[in-house]
């Protein structure tokens, strides 16, 4: 999230009781003691994956079912963003408001409530004029893939850093380590604002128009750049319990090279952990996209922005309120419904644990 | 405890040596030149010739790093005049001394933050200890889904409603700004009450779920079963036992918040134009001006790895089994 706390996140996660936490917190992934011999009493019986047994207990959960159909409705709006507007007649793009005389008064839409109408559901953007509907439903679709990219990639990053230190240990987990304990030590919004710029200058000259799909993979770098060191933590601290185990000791013994160790026996562990950081990851990326957008540095015009409307809304919500209520209660709805949902996960991965 | 500190203190530095060259090297990295900006519009290569002398800029890049890094330690001598020991050196879309300006501009991010903290410290705290000592009730179910849809807020969403709300539409509060508190302590409270409350709005919130669900785990510990079993009061169990197992993942969070947020509240800043470190950042990327990024960015680091060491030693007061080695 690109609140105020935005660095806690990282930190968080390291914090004793969490960490102790996480170690009993999953249960799908301990093969032998107490939670195996419920697992091989009721695979006895069904013979069900602990994947299985989550889906069973999330379906159960309504508010995780409902959460999970808001988030799923928003990722829909936004694939489907240009079947949508070709039912609904419009663009984000046509300024409406300037086109046809009338809709405009002195830049504020000529009727109440931000000219919403049945031909404007949202209303009209104040100033440019645009379809408010339209720059919302594509300004949800930019933001949401460029915080499934940024998602994917730290994700990544974090599974591979996280488990190589955990597993191997010695110099490499002295240095990624370090280089964890480095870059928390950035102020993370500054560096987002501070570096957006600078990367984009570095790689498009100054005379040059910057396509805007380079300008999306300069945010997906910058905040990819700050966006792992959580989860690779966590997943170095839940690897470096699992290389003792048993089960890896056996694949050691039996001749498997390190890579297929990781790759058959320890990423399917920690799947559930990044499974359900990924939940947490995902909307706090959208609110950092939309926090860049708001200062400024996010995608430039005309590419619609969800976080940019804010930023607009900042010079109009004086006379024109209604602009600033749709982006922001969607914002709020999205979030909400997200954080729900990743309470759910969790639940349903690790049942004792209480909310 | 003094090793401890001695080690953290090493650490801190070379991570801020990193972070240092980091920034600055990247910054070069750009084909950008500050000294336009600086120029002016009708700027001649002769002009820029002298700009870049006076800046520095003319030197190879490593050479203006050591130069960068040694004034901070020991001043400069620059051609608008010496710069003494914490030497960021000047401006250049301004000209002044970026030390200076950040010392003017802290107090601002200073007050918005500790008048914040205080808010959100103290409800959040509050709020999440009554929702797990009636863990179940109807009270608690009002807390937790209040906090739930809070923590959801963005302040640049919140911030234009309170502003449109309150100040106006009803003139109730005057426009958010920043007085000095040593010039009127009233002007400076209510100046900043509202970015104060939209600031700890969201923390409120957050503090509240997790000392919600801090409070509920430590509850569940064996020691605090012990005490019950013991026959102590059930307040007793709460407040001396079940808390004080609580606060490691609070304080944790706390000073993060603190840290971060004392290198300049952004986005807060940025809403209610609020002169603080936030948008002095802000200005000073969208000028190029390297000097002050370079300035603030050491300045919040500087917080938030201080904060972090707080942090650490703070465990050792909370709880007496952590060792500081």
């Amino acid at each position: 999230m690109f609140q105020e706390n935005s660095a806690r996140g990282h930190f968080a996660m390291t914090s004793p009781s969490q960490a102790a936490v996480t170690e009993t917190d999953t249960p799908g992934l301990v093969p032998d003691g107490l939670n195996s011999k419920k697992k091989r009493k009721t695979s006895a019986l069904t013979g069900r994956s602990p994947g299985q047994l989550m889906w069973a207990r999330f379906k159960r959960d309504r508010t995780g079912v409902i959460s999970a159909c808001v988030v799923l409705f928003f990722f829909a709006i936004g694939l489907f963003a240009p079947v949508i507007s070709k039912i609904y007649g419009k663009d984000p793009y046509t300024r409406y408001g300037q086109n046809t005389p009338g809709l405009l008064i002195n830049q504020y839409p000529a009727q109440p409530n931000g000219g919403i109408s049945s031909d404007f559901w949202f209303g009209i953007e104040p100033g440019l004029g645009r379809d408010v509907f339209m720059q919302l439903l594509y300004g949800i679709r930019n933001t949401l893939g460029l915080a499934v990219a940024i998602t994917i990639v730290s994700v990544l990053t974090a599974i591979v850093l996280g488990v190589a230190a955990g597993y191997f240990g010695g110099r490499i987990d002295y240095f990624v380590g370090r280089f964890i304990d480095l870059l928390m030590a950035f102020p993370n919004q500054l560096f987002y604002v501070a570096f957006v710029p600078v990367v984009a200058a570095i790689l498009v000259a100054p005379e040059d128009e910057m396509p805007p799909w380079l300008r999306a993979v300069i945010i997906i770098l910058v905040m990819w750049f700050l966006g792992w060191m959580s989860l690779a933590r966590l997943l170095r601290g839940q690897v470096l319990s699992l290389r003792e185990r048993e089960f890896v000791e056996a694949a050691k013994v039996s001749g498997a090279s390190p890579w297929r160790i990781i790759r058959r026996e320890l990423v399917p562990n920690v799947m559930t952990p990044i499974l359900v950081q990924t939940t947490y990851m995902l909307p706090n990326f959208v609110t950092s996209i939309a926090g860049l957008s708001f200062l400024g540095v996010g995608l430039v015009e005309p590419t619609p922005d969800w976080g940019r409307m804010f930023a607009n809304a900042a010079d109009y919500y004086r006379n024109d309120i209604t602009y600033l209520f749709f982006p922001g209660v969607a914002m709020v709805l999205f979030i909400v419904a997200f954080n729900l949902l990743g309470d759910s996960v969790r639940d349903a991965f690790d049942p004792k644990r209480a909310r | 405890m003094l090793r401890f500190l001695f080690r953290r203190s090493l650490g801190a530095i070379v991570i801020l040596l990193l972070i240092s060259a980091f920034t600055f090297f990247l910054f070069f990295a750009a084909p950008r030149d500050p000294a336009l900006l600086a120029c002016g519009r009708n700027c001649g290569p002769d002009a820029l010739a002298i700009i870049h002398k006076n800046l520095g800029l003319d030197e190879p890049v490593p050479v203006q790093y050591w130069n960068f890094m040694s004034g901070i330690l020991t001043g400069r001598d620059f051609a608008q005049g010496p710069c003494p020991a914490p030497c960021f050196g000047y401006s250049f879309a301004t000209g002044d001394a970026v030390w200076n300006t950040i010392v003017d501009r802290f107090p601002i991010t200073l007050s918005l933050t500790i008048g914040g903290a205080a808010v959100f410290l103290l409800v959040g705290l509050a709020t999440g200890m009554v929702a797990a000592w009636k863990q179940g009730t109807l009270i608690d179910k009002i807390f937790s889904s209040a906090s739930l849809v809070l923590s959801s807020m963005q302040i640049y969403f919140v911030g234009p409603i309170v502003l449109a709300l309150l100040v106006y539409n009803t003139n109730l509060l005057g426009q958010p700004k920043y007085v000095p508190i040593t010039e009127d302590p009233a002007g400076w409270f209510m100046g900043l009450l509202i970015p104060w409350c939209v600031l700890s709005i969201i923390f409120t919130a957050q503090y509240t779920r997790m000392a919600r669900s801090a409070m509920i785990e430590q509850l569940q510990e064996e020691h605090v079963r012990t005490a019950r079993a013991k026959g102590m009061s059930a307040r007793t169990v709460f407040f001396r036992y079940a808390w004080r197992g609580s606060l490691i993942p609070i304080v944790t969070i706390f000073g993060i918040d603190l840290g971060t947020l004392f290198g300049g509240a952004m986005i807060t800043e940025v809403t209610f134009a609020l002169p603080g470190l936030g948008t002095l950042s802000m200005q000073s990327v969208l000028n190029t001006d390297l000097p002050t990024v370079m300035g603030v960015m050491l300045f919040a680091a500087a917080f938030i790895i201080l904060f972090n060491i707080l942090v650490d030693a703070c465990y050792a007061f909370i709880d007496p089994r952590v060792r500081l080695s």
